[in-house]
């Protein structure tokens, strides 16, 4: 296994009873990446982020931190994890530089290395003026924080972090994912979501998970180019005759939105807007729009998660 | 590591009134009890002195002082131990811990060894009482370690049952209603034993109270079969705690 490899999880299922939460996953966390956890609610998500975390035994299978498997050696794996529930675990009663120095000492930082470690999570953070605040009484935004600096004042290699924008305003969201990105560069992050922009905009790696199972696990360039589909919008003051449209080579159907604009077809891998354009300028037809349109992340995910149904049934059948 | 977590404990005890109020309380009404006993012994004092072998002044007051903490903190650590787990679990705040690298054993002590630091805090201020006699007379100190070591066994025996009741529920009341009631059952058993007309019933009942050990300390007679039974006492119901914890792994 190389050294970069943070997380390693092989062939992980999680029952609770009878009902499945986690069916045979397998993926792999590294360096400097972010990786991003999607999947609509009860999917499973945070089952597996428990389980990544030790805080659920896995049913089957086996977790491996920087080599080190989380069962055989749980100190020394849990050491170099850094874990942020969806609620974030913090004792009201104290003050942040308390917490976080508690937080310190129970990730076995040595006590001459404390105060050091609580300035620079303060810091990263941003929680430069609260260390004196009760974390009962900060905002839902700040206690977040508090919750990620707890998470990352060892440097471990890894972070865990569930849903960390869950209940912020945009402009602490916005904070909060400049963090996770910044977090990115010198630890592997591991985020959940349902916020599908959220994904594209701080992860490297997309994971696509539905009811216990992966069903999209790759990177976000690769998403992407999943998202262009076979169609651009064409805007022109006078508009050509649809047949002309159509006559252009790589055209493959004309859609008529309204008077100004039409929905120009093709095949994905040919795409004819340049041949239009240049014909547009050829024949002045007043060209003033020509957007590709992408398939919004929502719709993949509709696509990817709804799909299982159907296949289900045929299996069934087959079967 | 396990002294992490229990000045945390500590710590996080002091910050509510809680902890502060108990010690407050607890004070109040030893004091007055110390002061009656020490007024009762006085007016009979003259009647014991023809006795053959009067009881002593330690004998008197201090056994009987440290009976009446032993039977108010009955009521009391209920309500220090109920958080200890089941508000953490309420809170949500349990991940910290076991995402942390520290064993389950080591989340039990430390939080177990936070309690009994708070209640020997507390012990060691009624101590005080006592030893105020020795501004005026002497008082037997043998008899005195043997009732503070056996009032010490008592009180962090309640407190492990309290630990691990509160391993069980998410629910801070409910912990501290069921270990009441579990301990005030511990108590009275040898009632039971009293009216009981099986010899053999009666002798394991008297056995496995907690009162019966802690009378004949509570007397200044000191038993090492007393100090291994709560000890014993004490382990059991912390390898319980921590099975129960492992289990909130295992299983949802």
């Amino acid at each position: 296994m190389s050294s970069d490899t943070l997380i390693s999880v092989s062939h992980l299922s999680r029952f609770y009873g009878p009902i499945c939460a986690v069916n045979d996953i397998s993926f792999e966390l590294k360096r400097g990446e972010v990786l991003g956890f999607l999947g609509p609610n009860g999917a499973g998500k945070s089952t597996t982020m428990q389980v990544l975390t030790g805080n659920l035994a896995p049913t089957a299978g086996a977790v491996s931190i920087c080599g080190m498997d989380l069962l055989d050696r749980p100190k020394d794996a849990k050491a170099e994890i850094g874990y942020l529930p969806e609620q974030p675990p913090l004792y009201t009663e104290f003050t942040v530089d308390e917490y976080l120095r508690f937080c310190a000492r129970l990730n076995r930082i040595r006590r001459e290395g404390v105060d050091a470690a609580v300035a620079r999570a303060r810091e990263r953070c941003g929680l430069g003026d609260v260390g004196r605040r009760l974390i009962a009484n900060l905002s839902k935004g700040y206690q977040q924080r508090v919750g990620i600096a707890q998470a990352v004042i060892h440097s471990p290699s890894v972070v865990v972090l569930d849903e960390p924008t869950v209940g912020l305003d945009p402009i602490q969201i916005r904070e909060i994912r400049k963090l996770i990105r910044e977090l990115g560069e010198e630890h592997g992050v591991i985020l959940s979501t349902h916020i599908l922009p959220e994904v594209t905009m701080t992860c490297d790696h997309v994971q696509i998970i539905n009811q216990g199972e992966l069903v999209f696990n790759d990177s976000i360039e690769n998403l992407t180019r999943k998202m262009d589909t076979d169609s651009f919008v064409l805007g022109c003051r006078r508009m050509p005759p649809t047949d002309t449209l159509a006559g252009i080579a790589g055209v493959t159907g004309v859609d008529a939105i309204d008077a100004d604009h039409v929905r120009v077809h093709h095949a994905p891998d040919d795409n004819p807007a340049e041949a239009v354009a240049a014909r547009a300028v050829k024949e002045d037809w007043g060209l003033f729009e020509l957007s590709p349109e992408r398939k919004s992340l929502e719709q993949i995910f509709v696509e990817l998660t709804s799909m299982e149904h159907p296949a289900d049934d045929t299996e069934e059948e087959a079967a | 590591m396990i002294w992490t977590l229990a000045r945390r404990e500590l710590h996080s005890m002091f910050l509510s009134p809680l902890a502060w109020s108990i010690l407050a309380v607890i004070q109040l009404i030893m004091a007055m009890i110390f002061l009656t006993g020490f007024q009762q012994y006085y007016e009979v004092q003259a009647q014991l002195a023809m006795l053959e072998t009067p009881p002593g002044v330690s004998e008197v007051v201090i056994g009987n002082l440290f009976q009446s903490t032993a039977f108010f903190l009955l009521l009391v650590i209920p309500l220090i131990t109920m958080r200890i787990i089941s508000g953490e679990r309420r809170n949500r705040t349990l991940p910290l811990l076991f995402s942390a690298p520290v064993s389950m054993t080591e989340i039990v002590l430390g939080k177990f060894f936070g309690v009994v630091a708070f209640l020997a805090i507390m012990l060691a201020m009624l101590t005080l009482m006592p030893l105020s006699i020795l501004f005026a007379g002497s008082i037997d100190f043998g008899m005195l370690a043997s009732v503070l070591l056996g009032t010490f066994l008592l009180i962090s025996a309640f407190a492990a049952a309290g630990v691990f009741i509160s391993t069980l529920t998410r629910e801070p009341v409910v912990a501290a209603v069921s270990t009441f009631g579990f301990l005030l059952f511990l108590w009275i058993i040898d009632f039971v034993a009293a009216s009981s007309t099986m010899e053999s019933d009666a002798e394991l009942l008297r056995y496995i109270s907690l009162l019966q050990h802690f009378d004949a300390m509570a007397r200044g007679v000191f038993r090492s079969s007393d100090v291994i039974f709560y000890l014993l006492f004490i382990v059991t119901f912390l390898v319980l705690s921590i099975r129960r914890l492992d289990n909130d792994r295992l299983q949802h």
